[in-house]
């Protein structure tokens, strides 16, 4: 009977046991708990602007040392090359061709086998890859007309021991530009009239008019060649409905620092070293593993807490959540550059539901917010510092500018200090008086409907301003409406941020080259969003001002770099002036790496991978 | 029998044709869209979005898209991944395995713990043995894997640095070393799945003993002097197993489905996990061949229940 008894006590054994580990687990989780001061302020302080710093240092100062020093007792033995590299994405790689790719991590996992001819490094400066060096008009690579541009080309091998040529080139520009392969960078390859091969080293790109922007080409993650041996039979439809093609675009030949050992697309791709490689001596790991899925929180403490990975890819997690995780003391944060500006856009026509048919139609102008007083009194409210403060942290800094990067284009002429007296004295100079706590005049009330996408740092940036404007009498009603439709484009869907069926929407983005033409010329009348051109123009607030068209008219007819940097900061001013939109946060894409990697780094517009041949492990 | 195995499958087609229908219905009519991601891309414009819906198939509407899609299933091709460009049944063959491996694993440490636990409850009704695992049971209801998941992982992995928190795919079992690190990563998933099945199977088992434990043959057995343990094991056991089987086949399918959450939270590279960043992607052909598979699996599993419960209970004939 005794012994009976002792046995049903069995689970509560268990049980006791358990929470015994818990506690036993206990010490260890509080020592870095101790260190949590002195190392929150070291990850605070190289956070945004002292990040280029810090990490171009090293590579200049210590990467030498080890091999100057391989007579020091201990060094050679912990830096001797080879092993694996593990790295953690929380979305998975499905695809490896990246002219086919869907996302930032299709265009990461090909960078380790595809080489374009030149990549942008972290200081958006042009680093030849398959190029022996940047074309210029200096050095005659680029026509006195800017009408073409000649790149001389490495020589080189493919992984599979063929000669790298023009032809590869040549082919990857007809792949992609036969509109039934339907590439997702079709649109940099439009300006090409064609692209020849002059010799087997050489290959030049003729523009159909003349081309202020000669690298938008076949540089960057958009310009990665394809071997023709390969993907010759792959033009058009055959892209992915070829058998063959598709096993291709699951596993690329390429020139690059790694080859394909495996792919498992939604999950894992393993990589080696591609001994065809031509500095294959200096590629440190003999093996990549670049696994995804999971979500951002837990990747980052599987860095800096469980030491499982080397590197995890953006952990934009709320600052409440990445403070504690980056205090371990075991990683450090990468983080610099530009991920895109997060803005609120004014939306200049009327979103009035009453309106019928006719909302938000460029035709029918906003009652209160096409006043450049209610505007202005609503940038000066926002509290830009509180909303970093309180939910980014080392994941963005305030701005005042829409456009950011390159360097030499963020315009210093901005100013975007809180100040809410000058806010509510604009407003009642206006004429906007307060009738319990909402101004109005001529009855119409200051209250905003403001939408954005369902995001927690998102619904926290909605509630500051919110708090902010109701400072100075403006009433803001939140909306918030999943990704997938906000971003959807969907001309079926009131919700998508091209309709803006609201006064304010919030989102983030930010030019996708060095060359920002593009990217300013979304603020122009022609460009405005109406259901007319299916709310597909790139002004989503409808915002024309003839003074900023005429401005860019002269931009765009400019050649000389120096006198565009010039023009795009004016721009820049006027929107930010005018209160076109609303700048907020600067977002950096926040990397965390063990403190024995050396080399990442960051890159505005190139992936994050772009140097992994020079990664290695440190002592 | 035969005939009635027959009549099932005849009635199975209209089931799956018309179930296929209304997932291929909510797929296509509810918000989002495969080019999301590329929506603020300016590099992407909507020339180039137009063009690759066409590459997709998805510029015609969804009836005729379904139709499409119906005549090459009864072919045996589900068609390509919009995100991998490549067979949506190379992507689940690769997924199949870790999931048999993790969630079926999971399903049957879960029934082998559950039956006896669930005897000695019904048996020893009330005492502090049931009193416990009744409690237990009702903490694995209640509490859901996303907590547990990462409570376990929070103590287990984080604090006590005993098991990895990224399940390798790529782990080859070549030696006792690879094996061990291969257990290592499987015990975190497999335990918030134990939990969870665990509670429900003893509640079960439970119940169906002590209904059995009542009557008439138990005190029959009894009073012709076996002992308890032989009256229990051999004669209330086997009775009481019956709709617990039954219940243990049904459950079968559930393994294919894979285990979204705790599959998600370990990046376990399931079933699970394919079907819930398919649906984020609006990947509609690896959504519509994953459901499809399961629901052929449930309306096969249905029968085997049925047909298993007439093998075991000699009461249930089927005409």
């Amino acid at each position: 009977m005794n012994h009976k008894r002792l046995w049903s006590w069995l689970p509560v054994f268990a049980a006791l046991a358990l929470l015994l580990a818990a506690c036993g687990g206990a010490p260890p989780a509080q020592a870095p708990q101790a260190t949590e001061a002195p190392a929150a302020q070291a990850t605070e302080a190289p956070a945004p602007t002292a990040a280029p710093a810090a990490t171009e240092a090293p590579a200049a100062t210590e990467a030498p040392a080890p091999t100057a020093a391989p007579a020091a007792t201990e060094a050679p033995a912990a830096a001797e090359p080879g092993g694996k590299l593990t790295i953690l994405y929380w979305q998975a790689i499905t695809i490896l061709n990246p002219h086919l790719a869907s996302g930032t991590k299709d265009y990461d996992g090909a960078t380790l086998i595809l080489e374009p001819l030149a990549r942008f490094s972290e200081t958006d400066e042009l680093v030849p890859y398959l190029a022996t060096e940047i074309p210029t008009v200096e050095n005659g690579g680029i026509a006195e007309d800017n009408t073409s541009i000649t790149w001389k080309l490495v020589e080189t091998n493919w992984s599979d021991g063929t000669p790298f040529t023009a032809d590869d080139v040549v082919f990857t520009w007809q792949y992609c530009s036969t509109p039934e392969t339907a590439c997702t960078n079709a649109s940099n390859l439009e300006p090409i009239e064609t692209v020849e091969a002059v010799d087997p080293q050489t290959v030049r790109i003729t523009w159909k008019e003349p081309n202020p922007n000669p690298y938008i080409s076949f540089v960057g993650p958009l310009g990665m060649i394809l071997q023709k041996a390969q993907f010759e039979n792959c033009i058009g439809a055959a892209a992915i409905s070829d058998a063959a093609c598709q096993a291709a675009n699951l596993a690329p030949i390429g020139t690059g620092p790694y080859k394909l050992t495996e792919l498992r697309p939604g999950d894992t791709a393993l990589y080696e070293r591609n001994p065809e490689y031509r500095n294959a001596d200096s590629v440190f790991f003999d093996e990549v593993e670049i696994k995804g899925g999971g979500d951002a929180a837990s990747a980052a403490r599987a860095v800096c807490e469980t030491q499982e990975v080397d590197y995890a890819w953006n952990i934009q997690v709320p600052k409440a959540v990445l403070e504690p995780i980056l205090a371990s003391g075991n990683c450090d944060p990468v983080a610099g550059g530009s991920f895109g500006v997060e803005r609120i856009v004014v939306n200049f026509s009327n979103p009035d539901p009453a309106l019928g048919d006719q909302r938000s139609e460029p035709d029918q102008p906003h009652p209160f917010l096409t006043d450049p007083a209610v505007r202005q009194a609503i940038n000066l409210a926002i509290d830009r510092q509180a909303i970093v403060d309180q939910l980014y942290g080392p994941t963005g800094y305030p701005t005042c500018n829409v456009l950011v990067v390159p360097a030499q284009v963020n315009s210093p002429n901005t100013t975007c200090d809180r100040n809410v007296e000058e806010a509510n004295r604009l407003l009642d100079e206006a004429g906007y008086t307060l009738n319990g706590a909402v101004r109005e005049k001529d009855g119409v009330r200051l209250v905003v409907d403001f939408q954005t996408s369902i995001n927690t740092l998102r619904q926290g940036e909605q509630a500051i301003v919110k708090a902010n404007l109701a400072e100075i009498g403006i009433q803001v009603n939140v909306k918030a409406i999943d990704a997938a439709v906000f971003f959807s484009g969907d001309p079926g869907n009131p919700d998508t941020l091209n309709k803006f069926y609201a006064d304010l929407q919030m989102y983030t983005n930010g030019p996708d080259s060095t060359d920002s033409q593009a990217y300013l010329s979304s603020w122009q009348c022609s460009e405005v969003n109406s259901s007319a051109n299916q709310w597909n123009g790139n002004n989503d607030g409808r915002y024309c001002n003839p003074e900023y068209d005429a401005l860019f008219a002269e931009y765009a007819a400019e050649f000389d770099q120096a006198r565009r940097a010039e023009l795009a900061i004016q721009l820049n001013d006027i929107l930010v002036n005018d209160v076109a939109i609303i700048p907020l946060v600067n977002r950096v894409t926040p990397q965390v790496k063990l403190k024995n990697l050396e080399g990442p780094t960051y890159s505005t517009f190139d992936s994050v991978l772009w140097n992994i041949q020079e990664w290695r492990r440190v002592p | 029998m035969g005939q009635y195995v027959v009549r099932r499958l005849l009635i199975a087609i209209p089931t799956l044709l018309i179930t296929s229908l209304v997932i291929f219905a909510i797929l296509a009519l509810a918000p989002g869209d495969p080019l999301a991601q590329f929506a603020l891309n300016p590099a992407v414009p909507e020339e180039v979005r137009e063009r690759i819906r066409e590459q997709l198939g998805l510029n015609q509407p969804w009836p005729v898209r379904y139709v499409k899609w119906l005549q090459q299933v009864s072919q045996g091709n589900f068609g390509i991944s919009f995100n991998t460009k490549a067979p949506v049944l190379d992507l689940i063959g690769q997924r199949l395995p870790q999931t048999l491996q993790v969630v079926g694993l999971a399903y049957l440490i879960a029934v082998l713990i559950a039956i006896p636990i669930g005897i000695i409850s019904a048996v020893k009704q009330y005492s502090l043995f049931d009193q416990i695992a009744t409690f237990f049971s009702f903490v694995g209801f209640s509490v859901p894997s996303f907590f547990t998941g990462l409570v376990l992982m929070l103590v287990f992995a984080i604090n006590l640095g005993w098991f990895p928190i990224v399940y390798s795919s790529t782990l080859k079992v070549t030696d006792w070393d690879s094996f061990w690190q291969q257990i290592r990563q499987m015990v975190l998933p497999i335990s918030v799945l134990v939990v969870q099945q665990t509670a429900a199977l003893t509640r079960f088992m439970r119940s169906s003993m002590l209904d059995n434990l009542t009557l008439d043959y138990v005190r029959t057995a009894k009073a012709k002097g076996l002992t308890d343990r032989l009256v229990v094991m051999r004669h209330v056991v086997t009775n009481s197993l019956i709709p617990v089987v039954t219940l243990i086949a049904l459950g079968i399918p559930t393994i294919f489905a894979g285990a979204i959450i705790t599959e998600n939270l370990y990046r376990v590279n399931g079933l699970g996990q394919l079907l819930i960043t398919s649906i984020n992607n609006s990947d509609t052909p690896v959504v519509m061949a994953l459901t499809f598979i399961f629901a052929i699996l449930t309306v096969i599993f249905n029968l085997i229940a049925d047909v298993l419960y007439g093998v075991l209970d000699p009461r249930v004939r089927y005409s």
